[in-house]
């Protein structure tokens, strides 16, 4: 059994196919990226995993279970979510934003205490940050925030929506690959979009290609550049790699 | 000038007690009707231009106008309502005001509320769904809580609008800071018009301030500075409705007036021989002749004077003249028997409706009677007061006549003398025990076809009273006993521009030279 199954998705807005018949199972433990240009549909394939987003067609399975057996709400407490904005709630403090799933979930105060200053840990925030209201973070400490409060309700499976894309690229590094270990350690399920090829190599075990609502592309990355034919999928793949030679080029020349 | 400023502050208990309980209840009122409403306008697009264009269209309206409409919508209502259920309601006072102040404070709250709530950043909206929050819970615990400041500005807003607006609700029967404006405007006391202004500005400022503190606290999410102006306006309301506290008891009396000088003092008159019989009185003033008798008939108010002439037109709807002592038979019979009113005598005095010109003008044209007005009225300006044009004696003056004016204007009775003597109007309709009239040596048209009928001043006393001791003692004695030539020195008193007295000292004048 998949930890996530979606099966012939379709979703259409307007006159526009945001995704054409999408069918992707991901294994529990797995670390997928989903990968696409703008527009090729791979945000709103993460979003009808936690009913953000409402599919045409098909179905979709979490943990077995059809996502539209319970109310969305229940669901979404199951899985964490991450995306770009972060999204902390302004009006209330670090803590109070980490503990919102487990408030809404009924735990009692010592256990949500307890959970708090464990994630804060985990996250590698330092206490005292606890107090302090999302305003005062850096962009960096505040994503580090938004993975805590995804992470709060023990939840088997992450999504996350390009959730490093609008920091600087020492801190993306950082994030990206405390997160990797965070993924080790807890044995998590992630589904992570992102545009960027290199990030996605770095990080993911499995990466899947949308181009224009349907998946062009799927397997480990090593896998992936030795067997893809499509010229759009190559072109992608190698952009990491091109890139690299360059720097070393260019390196190297100086050096 | 000492003496008018203590007058003032000695009302000043009362009338803002009144003041703040109104716009206090209009505001609550309109912040639990609009708050949901602005929720739903905030979440469904096809709901929100119906709901913000409706209110905009109510804050189109005069406030004036909104509280006079809500007068005869309530009549018919609370008349539906005794025939349905068996229980009517007060039409006049407090209801309409309140609902009129409601829907005059829905505005900025709807148009800030509904903009509170979508100015929330999505991705925050986006982030609630994502932790798994029910759409209540996003509502309570995320959005409202980020709208709050934008929401608490439009409370502001409507709470500076309503405390305004409440000073024109003493028209429609209910006492306000309004008080001072009508009664000073109508007897050109200054002092009580600043006197209002101030009172009513201050009080606007001082809630706009607390209000502010709760704004304050909400965006800085401070808890102490949003609990100090919930506070503050608490402990506000609080002390201004103490002196409310004795009204409503067994021994209150509620005395009416209509909006000139002589209503005023012989309200001020009664009132002052029921508190020297240990009664509190409360006043209604400033009321139009049809909303006084029907409020006195609804037992709203408990007895005030009016005119022969005009109830015989206006109330039994009578074109004919009978002569004085049948009309008031008549009168007597026919209210007690149609609604229970007690018809207690005439005071003494008429105070009829005449066609009144300055000497000079009327020689030039020779004109002494009504008659021949008509013959030269083509060519000239009316002056009325502002009920006159629309009453059914000036339509029996019309037919009776056949006058025809060249332009006709209204004005309130203070202005319409300005208007003659300055000669903006050439003849107007003034009132016969007006004291202005000897003052400034005015002609009076005779009436040879007796169009118009006689104003016998009368004391009405509502049907609930008809048979209260203390009320008719105080009474009674007044019948006969007010000569015209005292009544018009008193109404000269109040009316004069130098040396006036207010209404109730003329009052007590007039009780001191008739031993009343």
């Amino acid at each position: 059994m998949g930890a996530i199954e979606l099966s012939g998705i379709e979703k259409r807005y307007g006159g526009h196919t945001a995704l054409a018949g999408v069918s992707l199972v991901v294994q529990p433990g797995e670390f997928t990226a989903l990968v696409g240009g703008s527009g090729s549909g791979k945000t709103t394939l993460l979003k009808t995993i936690n009913g953000l987003v409402t599919p045409d067609a098909g179905e979709v399975r979490v943990q077995g279970e059809p996502a539209g057996a319970q109310p969305p709400h229940l669901l979404r407490r199951k899985i964490g979510y991450v995306f770009q904005e972060i999204g902390l709630f302004p009006h209330l403090g670090v803590a109070e934003n980490i503990a919102i799933t487990p408030k809404l979930l009924g735990w009692d105060a010592a256990r949500i205490a307890a959970r708090v200053a464990t994630l804060l840990e985990l996250v590698a925030l330092p206490k005292e940050v606890a107090a302090r209201s999302p305003a005062e973070l850096s962009g960096g400490q505040r994503q580090r925030v938004g993975v805590a409060r995804a992470l709060a309700a023990e939840p088997a499976i992450m999504l996350m929506d390009e959730p490093f894309g609008a920091l600087d690229p020492l801190t993306r590094d950082q994030l990206g690959t405390d997160y990797r270990g965070l993924h080790e350690r807890l044995s998590l399920t992630t589904l992570m979009v992102t545009h960027d090829m290199a990030e996605a190599v770095l990080l993911a075990d499995r990466i899947v290609v949308l181009s224009a609502g349907r998946i062009v592309a799927d397997g480990r990355p090593a896998e992936l550049l030795a067997t893809a034919t499509d010229p759009e999928v190559r072109a992608l793949l190698e952009a990491p790699k091109r890139q690299a030679e360059r720097l070393r080029a260019k390196l190297g020349q100086g050096a | 000038m000492n003496a008018r400023v203590a007058a003032a502050w000695a009302l000043l208990p009362e009338y803002l007690a009144w003041h703040v309980l109104l716009s206090a209840s209009a505001l609550l009122l309109g912040v639990a009707i609009s708050l949901p409403l602005a929720i739903a306008a905030a979440r469904s697009p096809r709901l929100r231009w119906p709901v913000l264009a409706g209110a905009s269209l109510i804050q189109t309206i005069p406030s004036l106008a909104l509280l006079a409409l809500f007068y005869p919508l309530l009549l018919a209502i609370s008349a539906l309502s005794l025939r349905l259920i068996g229980h009517g309601f007060p039409a006049l006072g407090f209801l309409p005001s309140l609902l009129a102040l409601t829907l005059y404070s829905m505005l900025p709250i709807l148009r800030n509320g509904a903009a509170g709530i979508l100015g929330v950043d999505p991705a925050i909206r986006e982030a609630a769904d994502g932790v798994g929050m029910t759409p209540g819970q996003r509502l309570f615990q995320v959005e409202l809580p980020l709208a709050a400041p934008v929401i608490m500005a439009g409370v502001r807003t409507a709470a500076v609008w309503t405390i305004g607006a409440a000073t024109l609700s003493t028209p429609v029967g209910q006492t306000s800071l309004g008080n001072y404006i009508f009664a000073g405007l109508q007897t050109e006391n200054w002092v009580f018009v600043l006197f209002g202004c101030a009172a009513s500005a201050a009080l606007a400022l001082i809630a706009d301030q607390l209000l502010g503190l709760v704004e304050a606290g909400a965006r800085q999410r401070s808890r102490a500075l949003t609990l100090t102006g919930l506070a503050g306006l608490a402990a506000g309301v609080a002390l201004a409705l103490l002196p409310l506290a004795g009204l409503g008891k067994p021994g209150s009396y509620v005395i009416g007036a209509k909006n000139f000088s002589e209503q005023y003092i012989l309200a001020d008159l009664i009132a002052q021989r029921l508190q020297d019989r240990g009664a509190t009185v409360q006043r209604k003033e400033d009321l139009g002749s049809a909303v006084a008798y029907r409020a006195l008939a609804a037992g709203e108010i408990d007895a005030y004077v009016d005119y022969s002439g005009t109830l015989w037109t206006n109330v039994l709807q009578r074109g004919d003249n009978p002569g004085r002592r049948a009309v008031l038979d008549q009168l007597t019979t026919e209210l007690k028997r149609r609604d229970g009113v007690v018809v207690l005598g005439s005071l003494g005095f008429e105070n009829a409706y005449a066609f009144v010109m300055r000497p000079d003008r009327a020689q030039a044209l020779h004109i002494t009677s009504i008659a021949d007005l008509a013959r030269e009225a083509p060519h000239l300006t009316l002056g009325s007061d502002l009920e006159f044009l629309s009453r059914p004696e000036w339509k029996a003056v019309q037919s009776a006549y056949g006058l025809g004016f060249r332009t006709q204007r209204s004005y309130q009775p203070t202005f319409m003398y300005r208007a003659l003597s300055g000669g903006e109007a050439d003849v107007i309709s003034a009132f016969s025990s007006d004291g202005r009239i000897a003052a400034d040596h005015l002609v009076v048209l005779s009436d040879p076809k007796a169009a118009i009928p006689p104003y016998d001043a009368v004391v009405l006393i509502s049907p609930k009273r008809a048979h209260d001791a203390r009320l008719l003692a105080a009474l009674t004695p007044l019948i006969g006993r007010v000569p015209v030539e005292a009544m018009r020195q008193a109404n000269l008193t109040v009316d004069r521009d130098q040396q006036k007295a207010s209404p109730a000292e003329a009052a007590r004048a007039l009780r001191a030279k008739l031993g009343l």
